[in-house]
């Protein structure tokens, strides 16, 4: 059987831009995961929300550039209030209680926006619009849009992480919370910025990738699962191990999907996932541990 | 063994520190003065790093009070501790190793209400002390050898402008050189006038650098005694630290 190049190349552009978008939920995740040893299992309806939220703002403001923006403050703050209430008081306790405070969250606004918004997927129309020719396809400008501005939002991140001032904080809190709070960093509020931080960049990756899929309520289950496989697979709590393993899977699954139908491609990744937990399970794209 | 509240800095009545069903402090007094070094002796496993995580907050005690310049601070958390001028130089560094040895400083330095010049001023005095902190400020905390990370967290510490730094056996497990390196820094902060609640193994060093010391036993305070009054050989320190 010979290697279709131009399907090759095709997926290659396809998988790299689903992998960013993967990237992006993810990154979030595991940063909460990594400075607060919570697993957000309400990641995805925190995508989905920003996604309605984007909804809403685009049918008010009629621009799509200002939805994504006022979605992911908004979400954001919803993160940081849903931080406060329910996962604070559970600081120091079995981190068991904040699996299932997550699990509740989640299907309270999955609820939520089914019953406020109803079963009817809605659209978010693409705020660009153009095409360009890729082999034999007519390949939408916004999906490059989508992986360039993805790319854009987790170097920002790193960068914030990297040099700034509460990045360092963040930073100091992830490797000792203990020695951290004795050198005077408020742990509690670094918690809570990172959780509205992790939330916002849910709603972004949801508000970006919902042109590409119908907004409904039920729109974080197929991510949040493959975001968890990106984390692990990545190395819990390490944000470049998370965007490296999002692209590889992504490429996989695209790659994988030449051949065969997308939703057995699918199974690559829990093929990752389950190498990656029996030969290294402290994730694939992190340093050997010491 | 109080004395009037007013001229302590720092002053622990009564403590009791639990882990859960193990009674760890059993009624510790201690005082510490303004710009005093305070030695705290004894064997291992009778409460001394307790009795620091404490006073930092890291513990909370069942029982009793800790009161810093006669305001209780029992309960507070420590970050907020950290700010009122406690810093805490624990036994095992606990460096940040993925940070630069600038990023660990950071830390501490970038405190709300510290102008530009003030960290710049601070970052050169710990530089003066410390200059092989200057060479490796770029390099991650976790490549320093042992005695350049215990200097590194006595600067993280001294980032804060301390009143008190509770100091953990700053001198374990170090070369001769590094030791006397430690010695002559806990002496310069004396200068400066930060207080010092020193936990040590090593009994000549404490006794040379400290004015008092504090024998614990069992969870509780036994003895204490003027350093200028003990010698090493004493019986009394080979009673509470003989083997």
């Amino acid at each position: 059987m010979g290697i279709p190049l131009d399907l090759i190349l095709i997926q290659t552009v396809n998988g790299i831009v689903t992998g960013m978008i993967l990237a992006l939920v993810a990154s979030g995740l595991t940063l909460i995961f990594g400075i607060m040893d919570v697993v957000n299992f309400a990641h995805g309806e925190l995508f989905m929300l920003g996604a309605y939220f984007g909804v809403l703002v685009l049918a008010a403001t009629g621009s799509f550039w200002v939805a994504l923006v006022v979605a992911t403050l908004m979400v954001a703050l919803l993160g940081a209030v849903l931080q406060v209430t329910t996962l604070r008081p559970l600081i120091g306790r079995d981190p068991l209680m904040t699996i299932l405070t997550t699990f509740g969250i989640s299907l309270v606004l999955q609820n939520y926006a089914l019953w406020q918004f109803g079963p009817v997927a809605r659209k978010i129309s693409e705020p660009v619009t153009g095409h360009f020719p890729l082999f034999y396809l007519e390949y939408p400008v916004y999906r490059l849009v989508i992986a360039l501005l993805s790319a854009a939002i987790i170097g920002a991140l790193w960068l914030f992480l990297k040099f700034g001032k509460y990045g360092i904080w963040i930073r100091a809190t992830m490797q000792d919370r203990v020695m951290a709070q004795a050198m005077g960093i408020p742990v509690p509020w670094v918690y809570t910025a990172v959780f509205a931080i992790g939330a916002g960049m849910a709603a972004a990756s949801g508000v970006l990738f919902g042109p590409m899929v119908g907004v409904h309520h039920a729109m974080g289950l197929d991510w949040i699962l493959r975001a968890f496989i990106v984390v692990v697979v990545g190395g819990m709590g390490s944000l470049g191990g998370s965007v490296a393993a999002a692209i590889f899977i992504s490429l996989l699954e695209a790659y994988a999907s030449i051949w065969v139908s997308p939703a057995q491609a699918a199974i690559v990744s829990f093929v990752v996932l389950i190498l990656t937990l029996l030969f290294r399970p402290t994730g694939l794209f992190v340093p050997t541990p010491k | 063994m109080s004395a009037p509240a007013a001229e302590a800095l720092v002053e622990v009545e009564a403590i009791h520190t639990h882990y859960g069903k193990s009674h760890i402090l059993d009624g510790v007094s201690l005082r510490v003065g303004p710009g005093e070094v305070v030695g705290l002796l004894g064997r291992n496993g009778v409460g001394k790093s307790t009795t620091l995580k404490t006073i930092m907050g890291l513990v909370r005690p069942s029982q009793g009070q800790v009161r810093l310049e006669g305001e209780l601070i029992t309960g507070l958390p420590p970050h907020h501790l950290a700010r009122l001028g406690i810093g805490y130089v624990p036994e095992d560094r606990r460096i940040f190793r993925l940070l630069t040895v600038m990023e660990n400083l950071r830390t501490g330095l970038d405190r709300a209400g510290v102008a530009e010049a003030r960290k710049q001023a601070l970052l050169q005095k710990v530089y003066d002390y410390f200059p092989v902190l200057a060479e490796r400020r770029s390099q991650p905390g976790g490549t320093l050898s042992g005695g350049e990370q215990q200097m590194l967290a006595i600067a993280r510490a001294m980032m804060l402008e301390p009143k008190i730094i509770l100091l953990d056996e700053p001198t374990e497990g170090l070369m001769p050189r590094m030791v006397s390196q430690i010695s002559e820094i806990i002496r310069v902060l004396r200068r400066e006038h930060v207080a010092i609640l020193l936990v040590e193994q090593n009994v000549p060093l404490t006794l040379a650098v400290s004015e008092r010391v504090y024998f614990m036993e069992k969870g509780t305070i036994r003895y204490h005694a003027a350093a200028a009054e003990l010698h090493a050989g004493d019986a009394v320190v080979q009673q509470y630290l003989g083997i």
